[in-house]
């Protein structure tokens, strides 16, 4: 035990001795180190934004989207189209057992005037639970009713965008507003949502009830997608089977046929739009990875070198009774020393950097205790296998050659 | 009397290339506990080899070599490490101490590779040599802090703090002049008033005639042994020279 602590104390000291070495040396591995930590936790912190945002869309979510008509493989492309109907949205919504809401999305837009103001913008028509698929509460004012949607009412709810654009210094409800001149009265505002996931302002948008998109602005028969929010989580597989039973049998699909729409979970989506930034994380710390095994050689370089200036003291040492082991020990522990010093001081930078991101950019950096500690084990890791072939070299030195040598 | 060294017949050639070179031809050498033997001879007789051998550095090519009883020709590179750990202290001409590392640490270095574990102090252990070879206050200065002659008084006390059998010096006074060789070999010749067994290599006749017996190696042979019946006093050796020293300053 003794020996091991004398081991590890020489080959501090000879670390010490040489500060301004030491710590180039370390500088490879301080940079690699903190280099495969930022950039993992900008990967992980923007994997974790996504989510966030894609969370909030709704808790739930199941968005149900036209696709093409085909029969046994043979797809027949976009032109043939099946869009749903009134009809579909109504058998879900009277047939489902699962479902907390189901909405229609009937999608246009326009240039829209009001309070002296015009503003071009996307005008959704939905239903009466839309609010509450989306989680997204009024502000002011109140949402339209099924009454509203049945009788095709020209009643209008802003996004809290449009609002201020249209109104910036007074309420809105109660005032008029023409899109594509046809007026309609603003019954609410809808509070402050934020950014999509694809990063548009959701907060531009003016929501009617579809019925009145369809007819008064639209003029067509066909809903653009249905948005559906299971009862809960575990359930939105059951959830998702239920909906293409339904519609299968609302469109008349025959049992060879496929479907001709496509069903997209929020878990489906955030996995797409997380993939790529993980795919990104990946290949970032693998190049960061990269710059830790080239500190190692510098490492490495930095030994052997050492080994031979320091022959004749190995040669004292092999000849007041150091075994070949002991001097395998104290250049191995030299080497990890450098390079997990290297690592911990990398960890350091790694967080205060992650700080200066979190807190100077747009960015975010999320650091995950388990890279870090992984990249403090590699960083030993490293200094044990760049250093044996040093050390290894030292411990084989002839006792008599290296006390000659000058 | 027990042999601390008993070598019988040693041979040790080394292969340099195409060529055999036959660094010793057979030597029979034996020394006593307690003894002061210097070993004499001209450069390439073979005197670094056999020291390197007595010192456990190497390993004779045939012959037996037995040092305190143990046969050191069935040892492993292990079992050698040790040996010289416990058993031999050595003392070398360029005094071989480690750079920015204090006289102190020097000495306890030893002390480090013992696997035994009988010295609890290592600190003070080393205080006590280097007491005994007369610089106990100097062990915090480094080695370049020091001179020479101090410089080799550190190097005989790490060579001592682990008790070993014998003290072997490989031309420890080759590198300092005449009045601090002279100081050094007071101290070997304290040290075997005391009871240390001390084998000194040397080709400086002077040198060598302070110990009490004299083996002279040529051609990787024992050609002549000498008894010196009255040693060289260093300590009144260096009187003198100092004495004189002080005449011719005076005289300047």
């Amino acid at each position: 035990m003794r020996l091991i602590k004398n081991l590890l104390k020489s080959a501090l000291k000879s670390i010490a001795k040489n500060k301004t070495r030491s710590l180039l040396t370390s500088l490879g591995i301080i940079i690699g180190v903190s280099a495969v930590i930022i950039m993992v936790s900008i990967g992980q912190g923007a994997s974790a934004q996504i989510e966030e945002q894609i969370s909030a869309l709704g808790e739930n979510l199941i968005i149900v989207f036209p696709g093409s008509a085909a029969t046994g493989g043979v797809k027949l492309g976009a032109g043939t189209y099946v869009r749903f109907t009134l009809e579909d949205v109504k058998k879900l919504k009277e047939e489902g057992t699962l479902f907390n809401g189901v909405s229609a999305i009937v999608r246009t837009g326009g240039q829209i005037i009001g309070g002296g103001n015009n503003w071009a913008t996307s005008v959704l028509g939905v239903s009466t639970d839309y609010t509450k698929i989306r989680e997204w509460p009024i502000k002011e004012g109140e949402f339209f009713t099924d009454r509203d949607v049945v009788g095709k009412r020209k009643v209008a709810v802003l996004g809290k965008t449009v609002a201020d654009e249209l109104f910036p210094n007074e309420n809105p409800v109660g005032e008029r507003v023409r899109i594509r001149n046809i007026p309609f009265t603003v019954i609410g505002v809808l509070s402050e949502k934020g950014q999509s996931p694809r990063g548009t302002d959701e907060d531009d948008v003016i929501l009617t009830p579809y019925t009145t998109a369809l007819y008064r602005l639209k003029g067509g028969r066909y809903i653009d997608m249905i948005l559906v929010s299971a009862v809960s989580k575990d359930q939105i597989t059951q959830a998702q089977e239920e909906i293409r039973t339904l519609l299968r049998e609302s469109h008349r699909l025959h049992l060879w046929q496929d479907d001709d729409f496509r069903i997209r979970t929020q878990t489906e989506i955030i996995e797409r739009a997380t993939e790529t930034s993980k795919v990104l994380t990946l290949l970032l710390g693998a190049i960061a990875a990269v710059s830790l095994i080239v500190g190692g050689i510098g490492i490495m370089n930095i030994m052997l070198v050492s080994v031979t200036e320091r022959t004749r003291e190995i040669g004292i040492r092999l000849s007041v009774g150091a075994r070949s082991g002991d001097i395998l020990i104290q250049f191995l522990s030299e080497a990890t020393v450098l390079s997990l010093t290297g690592g911990i001081i990398g960890i350091l930078l790694s967080i205060g950097v992650a700080f200066l991101i979190n807190r100077f950019t747009s960015l975010s950096a999320l650091i995950n205790p388990g890279i870090v500690l992984l990249s403090f084990l590699f960083s030993g890791g490293i200094g044990v296998f760049f250093g044996f072939y040093p050390a290894r070299k030292a411990a084989n030195l002839n006792p008599i050659d290296a006390l000659r040598y000058e | 009397m027990a042999y601390v060294i008993k070598m019988d017949s040693i041979t040790k050639i080394y292969q340099m290339g195409e060529v055999k070179v036959h660094a010793l031809r057979g030597i029979d050498f034996k020394v006593n506990e307690g003894e002061f033997v210097s070993i004499m001879g001209p450069s390439g007789s073979g005197k670094s080899t056999l020291m390197n051998l007595l010192g456990c550095l190497d390993t004779p090519s045939s012959g037996e070599y037995f040092l305190e009883g143990i046969n050191v020709n069935s040892l492993n590179k292990k079992q050698l490490a040790d040996i010289r750990n416990h058993k031999i202290g050595f003392v070398f001409q360029g005094f071989n101490l480690l750079p920015r590392t204090s006289a102190l640490e020097n000495v306890e270095l030893p002390l480090i590779y013992d696997r035994r574990g009988r010295i609890k102090n290592p600190r003070k252990a080393a205080l006590e040599a280097l007491d005994k070879v007369g610089i106990a206050d100097r062990g915090h200065h480094q080695p370049n802090q020091l001179s020479g002659g101090e410089q080799q008084r550190v190097a005989i006390a790490r060579a001592l703090v682990n008790n070993p059998a014998i003290i072997l010096a490989d031309e420890p006074t080759g590198n300092i002049d005449t009045l601090t060789s002279v100081d050094v070999m007071t101290v070997f010749q304290k040290l075997n008033n005391e009871g240390i067994t001390i084998i000194l290599v040397t080709h400086e006749r002077d040198i060598a005639s302070y110990a009490r017996r004299i083996v002279k190696i040529r051609d990787g042979k024992v050609r002549k042994e000498i008894i010196e019946e009255n040693p060289r006093d260093a300590k009144k050796d260096l009187e003198e020279l100092k004495k004189g020293q002080a005449f011719e300053e005076e005289i300047q």
